[in-house]
């Protein structure tokens, strides 16, 4: 049957199980580091970037596009962008919108990006880099830790050997739950609705977040199409009792719910490919290291998509995980030693858990009704607009636990 | 040589060759008993790294510099420096007065995949000589006739070549935080050290002079509850030096 696959056997320094945007980043880091990485994917790559996959998109902060034009990824994207010049924040569409437009001083609200664009200014980087070793379509049969290095098999017998294994899989990250750890959790009972929409009427570069007790609604700015046509990311709450009967609307159903809770202020719109959707929870564990393993991304930390901090979250640990191990080849310590990984973990380990709570908490204060909880949420979406001198507060934290922030997140 | 076995008996002492054996198995656990030659590896490593660079006007971005250089590390107990000094590129010779150091050491390199001339003996007794980089880290304090131990190392160390020592220093800190409190703690195994045979800078330096050797600048080795293990201008506890033919 698999005679010939069984006996192949591939060998790189790590072996990165999930080839995302956060898994297959920190192989560019790697392989930009001089650090060989064998990067298994149990999806298609083509069907990943095909147009209208999916209506997702991320906020990317300065900080990430730091790391992005650090491992020659931003000349591609810098085109892609929609920057946000401003968030408008209404409450149910009350009369009256508080608009939140950073002055010079206050940083860049980030740029926003179809995760496609992403996605294909990374695999073309990635293709560029022979340290690389790209394995698409790939199912996990087993994974072995042992005292020298880590081996995984393939469904198809491949063995991967490798000092140090990484699971950048997401939120449901099998190699986490296979490796025992137990990340504190818990379901807000909401789901989020994913859709990209084509508008009438350009958003200005605006980003929308309109709060129903139900959870925020948002649209996110994306850049125009070629022929101009405008278009957005839509990023609906619902509660999760309601989530099917919405997912199972016909298309001008859906769309008229959407019109609806818009209140028009683009105009007419149109779905630009699929609806998605995915259950809204909050996981976080304290320890993102054990034997020979590492966790980056969603798979260490899921957090509300609300702030679109998940990304960005996750590309920090791309930029310590790059640097700890890189520091470490330098001095001769493989990719495995326990001490790198620790020092990996003690520098995630403060911001990856602000962050998440602080996102948290913004969703329960959100999904509170009546007059008192309306205003506290006008008051607090001052802290979101404030968020970005948070964040900076956050990095701070960590800058003082770690002594500094990772060279890749530096312009 | 005839002085040779006269060497052998003074500086190896049979206590301290049989403490360092029972932890052997031990070794490469990282949350074992020598867990905290694990945390120093790093630091030590990181002044070795900059010495390599400094010394051969090595790329500090490369992770080969030792590539073509022959390398010795005198104590090495189970391989803990020895590996890292292969994996910058250097062919290594490792050397322990503990017979069940180097069988755990040879068992790991194996298991790793790593070769490494492991010798197991009296360094003045092997002949070796003539290698660019010599370490020899936390030795010196549990060698009973240090000038006999410095002139050996002297032997091994090739035109413009590079030693880099460490070794506690002896002071009432030392007494204090290496001795009583980490042994008592469990930070490090039992009877590892005997303070009165640490030794300070400035009798370093005098050892290495008289053996025809000349001490780089020493730095310290200290620890702090945000940093842990780090290099540091406090030579209180532990210090790192290089050192080169006078």
């Amino acid at each position: 049957m698999s005679n010939v696959a069984a006996e192949q056997s591939l060998a790189g320094d790590v072996v990165i199980l999930g080839g995302g945007l956060v898994g297959m980043t920190l192989a560019i880091g790697l392989a930009k580091q001089g650090l060989s990485s064998l990067v298994v994917d149990s999806s298609d790559p083509a069907a990943q970037t095909a147009e209208g996959f999916d209506g997702r998109a991320s906020a990317i902060s300065t900080a990430s596009w730091n790391l992005y034009t650090n491992l020659g990824m931003a000349e591609a994207l810098a085109p892609k962008g929609c920057p946000i010049d401003a968030i408008a924040v209404t409450d149910s569409l009350k009369p009256g919108r508080i608009d939140f437009r950073p002055g010079a001083e206050d940083g860049s609200l980030g740029r926003m990006y179809a995760n496609r664009d992403l996605r294909m200014a990374m695999y073309d980087v990635a293709a560029r880099e022979s340290l690389i070793t790209f394995l698409p379509n790939a199912q996990v049969a087993t994974r072995e830790r042992g005292e020298h290095g880590v081996a995984v098999t393939l469904a198809d017998g491949r063995v991967l050997k490798g000092s140090l294994l990484v699971a950048a899989e997401g939120r449901r990250s099998p190699t986490r739950d296979e490796a025992g750890f137990t990340p504190a959790r818990w379901d807000y009972g909401h789901r989020a609705i994913i859709a990209g929409l084509t508008h009438e009427r350009s958003h200005e570069n605006t980003a929308w977040e309109i709060f129903y007790p139900a959870g925020p609604f948002a649209l996110l700015p994306l850049l125009d199409e070629a022929d101009g046509t405008h278009r957005s990311a839509l990023v609906w709450t619902v509660a999760e009792k309601d989530a099917a009967g919405v997912l199972a609307l016909g298309e001008t159903a859906f769309l008229a719910e959407v019109e609806k809770r818009m209140g028009g202020v683009f105009g007419k719109i149109a779905l630009n490919g699929p609806r998605s959707s995915y259950p809204l929870n909050f996981h976080h564990t304290a320890k993102v290291v054990d034997h020979r393993l590492a966790l980056v991304g969603d798979a260490a930390h899921g957090m509300h998509p609300i702030a679109g901090q998940g990304l960005n979250v996750g590309l920090r640990d791309v930029a310590a995980l790059v640097e700890v191990l890189a520091e470490g080849a330098r001095l001769g310590l493989e990719p495995g030693d326990a001490q790198l990984l620790a020092r990996y973990e003690r520098w995630r380990a403060a911001d990856t858990f602000m962050v998440a709570a602080a996102t948290d908490v913004l969703t329960r204060l959100f999904g509170l009704r009546g007059r008192l909880p309306s205003m506290v949420r006008r008051f607090g979406m001052a802290g979101v607009q404030r968020l970005p001198t948070l964040k900076r507060w956050f990095m701070d934290e960590a800058r003082g636990m770690s002594g500094k922030l990772p060279e890749l997140l530096k312009a | 040589m005839s002085n040779a076995t006269t060497l052998s008996a003074q500086t190896i002492r049979p206590e301290e060759a049989a403490h360092f054996g029972k932890l052997a198995a031990d070794w490469w656990d990282p949350k074992g008993q020598s867990a905290m030659l694990h945390k120093l590896n790093p630091v030590r490593l990181g002044f070795i790294r900059a010495a390599i660079d400094t010394h051969f006007a090595a790329d500090p971005r490369g992770l080969r510099p030792l590539a073509g250089k022959r390398a010795l590390d005198v104590g090495c107990g189970a391989g803990l420096l020895a590996e890292p000094l292969h994996r910058m590129g250097a062919a290594v010779t490792a050397v322990d007065a503990a017979a069940e150091n180097i069988a755990a050491a040879r068992a790991h390199a194996e298991g790793a995949g790593l070769t490494i001339d492991y010798r197991h003996g009296e360094l003045a007794e092997l002949g070796l000589a003539g290698f660019d980089l010599v370490t020899s880290m936390e030795v010196i304090e549990h060698v009973a006739d240090k000038p006999a131990f410095v002139a050996a190392l002297a032997q091994t160390l090739g035109q413009g070549g590079l030693m880099v020592l460490s070794t506690p220093n002896r002071t009432p800190a030392s007494r204090v935080l290496m001795v009583e409190a980490a042994e008592r703690l469990g930070m490090v195994p039992r009877g590892t050290h005997h303070w009165d045979d640490f030794i300070t800078p400035i009798e370093l330096h005098d050892l290495l002079e008289a053996a025809g050797l000349k001490m780089g600048n020493p730095q310290g080795i200290a620890w702090g509850p945000a940093k842990g293990l780090h290099l540091s201008d406090d030579l209180a506890l532990n210090y790192i030096v290089t050192v080169t033919r006078a």
